[in-house]
This record gives C-alpha cells, structure tokens and sequence, in this order.
C-alpha cells in the first residue's frame, strides 16, 4: 500500500540531528570554510560520542541483531532510509563537516557492500571505538575517473607470504588523510588483479592505516565542502594479508565479481550522496525564504503562474524540483532496504540531485543579489558545496548513462 | 512507514485500466482526434471498468471508499491509453465527485444514486473561465444570494458535454469564495455556446457556456446553505491532471523509446547515440519524479494532511514542466517522422500543452 509516512523512529532521530546541525555545525561552518585543512575536532569529537550513543556509526546500516528465543514481530527494515535521512540533516547542517564525520564512510559502505562475514566484523569494528576512527575509498587515478575499468593500480600476490603487494596512485580520496594518518582508520583500494582483465580483474582491498608503503602524497584545495579533506595515495609495494582482499573465496577467479562488487557499493551509496546534496539545497531554500521575508516577499502558493511574480515562480519550481528529487531518494532507498535491485533508481536520484540542488543554490545567489553573493551569508558557499553532488560518486553524466542503459536494456557495449 | 507497492486491489484495477487503455483507447485515438469524437460504446466500455463506482460509498449507489491514491493511478492510466478517451470516461465524476466531497447529506442521497447506478451519461462541471489569468479561487463568474435563492452570472468555457449534460456544476464567486452550484440543463439562463476547437484533445467535446442571471434555489449551492470548502475539489483536480500528465508522458517517452532502438542511423541505432540516450534518461527520470511527488500529494489528501493543498498544487507545477519537457522530446527524438499525424507523438505533444490549461477538467 503505498504510503509517505515517515518512520517514527527515523522522525525522533531527525529531531536530534537538527539540534546537532544547529548548535554543532553552523555557528562553525564559516569558520571552516575558511580555514581549509584544519581539522574540526571539536564537532568530530562530539559526533564520536554522539554516533557511539546512538548506535549508529557507518555508510551502511547494521546488520539485524539476532534476538535470542523470540522474535520479536517483524518490521519492515529502514536501515538505508534512516542514513538517508541522517545525511541530509546533516548536511542541512554543514555538507563539508558532515563529510568528517567519524565512522567509516564510503569505506565501511564498501565492506558492507562486498565483504565476508568475518571482514565486515574485523573490519568494521573500529569504528566503535573510544576513539573517532576513519574510513574511506579510493578509486580514482589520475589517468582513470569515471572509467573505472582503467585503474592501473596493481594488485599481485606473494604466495610465498600469502601477501598482496599494491603499487599505484589513487587521487580525490574523500577523507583519505583522516583515515590513514589522524586515526587508525582504512582506506577500501580498488586495484587489478590483472591489467589485461579489465573490469574482470577490478578488486577491492583494504588497506589499513600503518601500512608500510602508503603514503599520503596531496592535499587537494577544492571550491567546496573544505572542511574535508581530500587527498592522493601513493601505494609503492605495500603489502596486504591475504584476508584483505574484500570478497568471497573464489576472489581470485577472472570473474566480473569485483566490479559488479563496485558498483553495488554505488547503488548503496548514489542515494546517500543525493540526500547529502539536498540537505544543502534544503538549507538554500529556507534562507532564502527567510532572507526574503525579512525584505517583505512572501511566496504565495496556489495562484496560477500568470499572476505568480518572478521570484515566486523561481521559489515555487524550486519546492518542486527538491522535494520530487528527495522522493526519489526514498524510493532508491526503500528498495534497498527492502533488497529489490535499484541501479535505475539509485542512478536516476543521483542525476535528479545533482541537477537540482547545483540550480537551487545557484538561483539562490542570483535572487538575493549582493546579499547572495557575499560571504556575510552561508548562500555563496552553499552555491560552491552543492556543486559536487553532480561530480562525486558518479558524475551526472555517467549516472544518465546507467539509466539509460537500463531503460534501454542496453549493456556497456551497446551504449558506450 | 514508506512504501511504493500498490495494493492488491489497485493493481487489478490498474491491470484492467491497462487492458482498456491498450486495446480500446490508444487504438482510437488518432481517429477519434480526428473525427472530434470517441465512439460512445467505447466510453460506456471504460464506463463498466468501475473506477468511479468503486469510490462511491454503498449508501449512495456506489460499491467502495473514495481514495485520491487510487484515482490518480488510474488517471495515469487512462491517459496514457489517450487523454481525451479518459476526461470522457470520467466526466460523470466532474459532478458527483464534488457532490460526495462537498454536498449535504440530502444532496448526496438525490443526486449521486442516478448518476452511479445507471450506464455512462454526461453530468459535468463548468469550472474554467475564458481568460488568460483563470484562477479557480478567484472567479469572475459570481453568484449573489437573491431573495429565497442565488442568481449567477458569468462566462465559463471548456465546458464538457455541456449541450448534453442533464445537469452540472457551475461555479462561481459568492463574496471572494469559490463555491459549487447544481445546475439542471434547461435552467433559464443557463446558454450553450459553441463547440470549443482546441490544439489538443479535440475528440473530447467541450463547450462555451453563458450564464445570464441564471436563478437558483439555496438547496443548489453544494453543502445547502452553509456551502462547502472549494479546497478538496481543488486539490482533486489538480492531482488528477497531473496524473494525465504521467500518463501522457510516459506514452510519449515509451514511444520515443522504442522508435529509437528500431530505427538505425550511422551504422548504430538512433538510442545508442549519447544525445539520444541522455534526453530519454532524463524523461523517465522526469516522469518517475514528478509521479512520486504526486503519490504522496494524492495520499496526503486520503491522510488529512494540513499541506495537501499546497503538495497538489506543487504536484502539478511540476506536471506541468514535465509534460511539455517529455512530449517535445519524444517529438524530437522522431524528427521528421514525430511531426507527422501517424505517430501518435504530435497528439501526445499537443495534449501535453494541455496540463497547464485544463486543469477541473477531471477530478477523481
């Protein structure tokens, strides 16, 4: 039957990552912005104390606790749906400190994704500790963005040592600099287990922070989201325990497995991206209505568009434009929680998103003139952190081209 | 709790709305736009399927519960069959719906009873004024109490099977509310106009209508004297038009879709070219977003929700854009052959158009 309802336990939970995002994360958001490369311990270490109390910890929801003699009366999981959520709270908050929060981000999304049993437990542990720990994932090279299948980062096994050794450069690593050297965190490498494989031979390793041969090598200055960092690896001969190879036993045979492995990781994570960008575009939108206010312009709704000014127009498409894409958010998530497939759906909130919220912010700035421009007010940054919605995790190009793709029934092959 | 899955019921309604859309509507449509007219034993056919019977409470002749979710889903298929096919199917619903949301108990008993148990017949609405800034909250068609009744005055057009119709439902400004009044056919007063001729949906027949100090009695006004809330009404038909507009769309970019994994071009086919693919990737996304954004616009009317008039009305801003956007398109994408009268795009095109202007054209 369908239904909007949101969740009761995910509205209480809003309700305290409002409080977070207001009190922890605007008052410093300025301050971040303009002091790239530092690191805001304080909110870090405030969301490690907070996210340990609330259970809650990774890109990934927790596997169901098994409950001793009865069970209790089933419901329907909202683990995806909660992050959903969460994200874009707190990026209503601050897109670039939510980025650093503690936990193990993409990383743990990825173990989650294609990991064992035991790795997800060995793993993914830390990121319950005391202490605020890291994790993130590397797959981009310099000469390898989108194209996934490129990567030539390497991946050759010691049988004598029962040893990986990894050799590459991975660059645009999300919090790669918090999770190998500011905590005891991992960073998922995607490497080839044979160059000549492509896709085919695509794995995933985990490489912990400590690792001989990893080194931290760029920190990058970006437009946006400056509280966080992101950075090049250099990998020279670093060696991996067999185990970290992510996957089942058979991660060895040229199977496709690592990159459908990859791209399951996207499905998961395309949606939680999204909702990041419309925490900002959210935050846009309800300046602006405030800002506007203040100057005596009240939108009217329910008039026709003949009668509607300019601004009220701008404002009314861009209610539509956000709330239909976060609409297709829950519904990416819904399905994953409820393990239908949605590389369609996950891909198409993705490309929704990113169109909308790099137009939201950027009218937002045109309506409110100089007052958007200037960095008096959050609209300007807001205009320059939206903007990576549509870049990272997939660009809005290469997510139209996997909706296409499946609206068409096409493979790679047939729509390159 | 969130969920997108149709119920049981609704997907055998669904279901048997797809079969009809198919196999009668979409087969006729590109003759009865041309002809001006639907067979009527195609109308009566869609009739029998049920849908507005079964959102009519027993009491009053019907066999269930009114609920907007379920109307737009089968709104969205109707239209996608044909969009004038489905405004003819559910004009009876332009008056008893309004009836059933805004109507007295003793309004409810009379008048939707003959409407619901009997075949197809055209009871109306006349909502839509003949200017370029029509807002259905602003009228200028007005109603002035009267003595022992109320006198209406005004100029509506789009009128559907107006020179058919046993009677309608007019409305008009009564002191800046919007309010429904039940008008029999023969009313002094009450003038037929001419037969509009539109760019689109040309076989739905809609007409002018005059109405020079048209007199009626307090009991005409829906809810008696007390009146009613214009607002549900509202909401209903927008969400519904934006419905056709999902329904439309999707027709449009399913046939754009197809036409372009048949047809070659360059060695490849037309869909394996980037500039293609993308302008189709971005119709279903479209689509999908503005259908979502309307289920829940929809569901918070069955809800009671404080902002279900503000979500329909955002529904169908966004139905609006949508349609336009996905019907050029798929006109595009066929090039020369999308501007010609075979392929059913051009109609989809011009019907898309529509959305913006015909809204109280349906209700559900």
């Amino acid at each position: 039957m369908i239904d909007f309802e949101v969740p009761k336990p995910i509205a209480q939970q809003r309700v305290a990552l409002q409080t977070v995002a207001e009190n922890m994360m605007r008052p410093v958001s300025r301050y971040f912005d303009e002091h790239e490369h530092e690191v805001p311990w304080d909110y870090i270490n405030f969301m490690n104390m907070a996210m340990r109390a609330m259970g809650a910890g990774y890109l990934a929801p927790r596997e169901e606790k098994k409950n001793g003699d009865k069970p209790k009366e089933k419901r329907p999981p909202i683990g995806y749906q909660s992050l959903a959520f969460m994200l874009e709270s707190l990026s209503w908050g601050d897109v670039g400190l939510y980025l650093v929060t503690p936990g193990g981000g993409l990383g743990a999304a990825a173990v989650e994704a294609t990991g064992t049993p035991e790795q997800k437990k060995k793993f993914l542990a830390r990121f319950s500790e005391d202490k605020p720990t890291f994790g993130a994932m590397a797959m981009t090279e310099p000469q390898a963005g989108s194209d996934t299948s490129a990567i030539r980062t390497t991946a050759v096994l010691d049988r004598q040592n029962n040893e990986w050794i990894l050799n590459g450069e991975k660059i645009f690593v999300t919090g790669g600099h918090k999770s190998l050297e500011l905590s005891d965190g991992l960073v998922v490498v995607w490497a080839t287990i044979d160059p000549s494989a492509g896709r085919a031979g695509m794995r995933p390793f985990v490489v912990e922070a400590g690792t001989p041969g990893v080194k931290v090598t760029k920190m990058e200055h970006k437009l946006g989201i400056r509280a966080s960092d992101t950075v090049s690896i250099v990998l020279q001969d670093a060696r991996l325990p067999f185990e970290n190879i992510l996957g089942s036993p058979e991660v060895e045979a040229k199977t496709t497995r690592g990159f459908k492995g990859a791209m399951a990781t996207f499905d998961a994570t395309r949606p939680l991206v999204a909702a990041t960008g419309i925490g900002v575009a959210r935050a846009t939108l309800e300046l602006l209505k405030e800002l506007l206010e203040q100057q005596g312009v009240h939108i009217r709704y329910g008039l026709p568009r003949q009668k509607l000014t300019s601004i009220e127009k701008d404002f009314i498409d861009m209610e539509v434009m956000l709330h239909s894409a976060w609409l297709l958010v829950i519904k990416a998530v819904w399905m994953a929680d409820n393990r239908k497939h949605n590389p369609l759906e996950a891909s198409m909130s993705k490309v929704r998103a990113g169109d909308v919220v790099t137009k939201i912010t950027q009218k937002a700035v045109e309506i409110m003139g100089p007052l958007g421009y200037s960095r008096d007010h959050l609209l300007e940054k807001w205009f320059r952190d939206a903007k990576i919605t549509d870049i990272y995790e997939g660009t809005g190009q290469i997510n139209r081209l996997i909706v296409a793709r499946n609206i068409l029934d096409y493979s790679g092959r047939e729509l390159r | 709790m969130y969920s997108f899955e149709l119920s049981e019921e609704q997907k055998m309604l669904i279901d048997a709305i797809n079969r009809y859309a198919s196999s009668d509507l979409r087969l006729k449509a590109h003759d009865a736009d041309e002809e001006n007219q639907f067979a009527e034993s195609i109308v009566e056919k869609g009739w029998e399927l049920g849908f507005l019977q079964a959102s009519i409470p027993e009491q009053y002749g019907g066999f269930g519960e009114r609920s907007a979710v379920t109307g737009v889903l089968a709104a969205e298929e109707f239209a996608w069959g044909d969009m004038a096919g489905a405004l003819a199917v559910m004009t009876p619903g332009l008056y008893v719906t309004p009836i059933l949301l805004g109507g007295s108990e003793d309004q409810k008993l009379e008048l939707i009873p003959p409407v619901i148990e009997a075949e197809w017949q055209p009871y109306t609405a006349a909502l839509i004024e003949p200017y370029y800034d029509f807002d259905p909250n602003d009228l200028r068609t007005t109603a002035s109490l009267n003595g022992d009744g109320y006198t209406l005055k005004g100029k509506k057009a789009y009128v559907p099977y107006a020179a058919e119709a046993s009677a309608m439902i007019v409305y008009a400004n009564l002191d800046g509310l919007t309010q429904g009044f039940v008008v029999p056919a023969g009313t002094p007063g009450l003038e037929i106009g001419e037969r509009e001729k539109l760019m689109g949906i040309d076989a739905y027949p809609l007409y002018k209508v005059s109405l020079n100090d048209v007199h009626l009695p307090t009991s005409s006004r829906l809810g008696g004297s007390a009146g009613h809330d214009f607002a549900p009404i509202l909401d209903s038909a927008r969400v519904t038009m934006a419905a056709m507009a999902v329904g439309v769309s999707r027709a449009a970019f399913e046939y754009a879709r197809d036409y372009a994994k048949d047809r070659d071009v360059f060695g490849v086919k037309v869909a394996q070219k980037q500039s293609i693919a993308f302008m189709l990737a971005e119709m279903a996304t479209e689509i999908e977003a503005i259908r979502l954004l309307n289920w829940e616009a929809a569901w918070m009317q069955d809800q009671g929700k404080e902002e279900a008039s503000k979500h329909a009305y955002l529904a169908l801003t966004g139905a609006i854009d949508m349609a336009m956007m996905v019907t050029d398109r798929a006109v595009q994408i066929l090039g020369g052959h999308g501007y010609i009268r075979e392929h059913p795009v051009e109609l989809w095109m011009r019907n898309g158009r529509g959305i913006a202007i015909l809204t109280g054209l349906a209700v559900i």
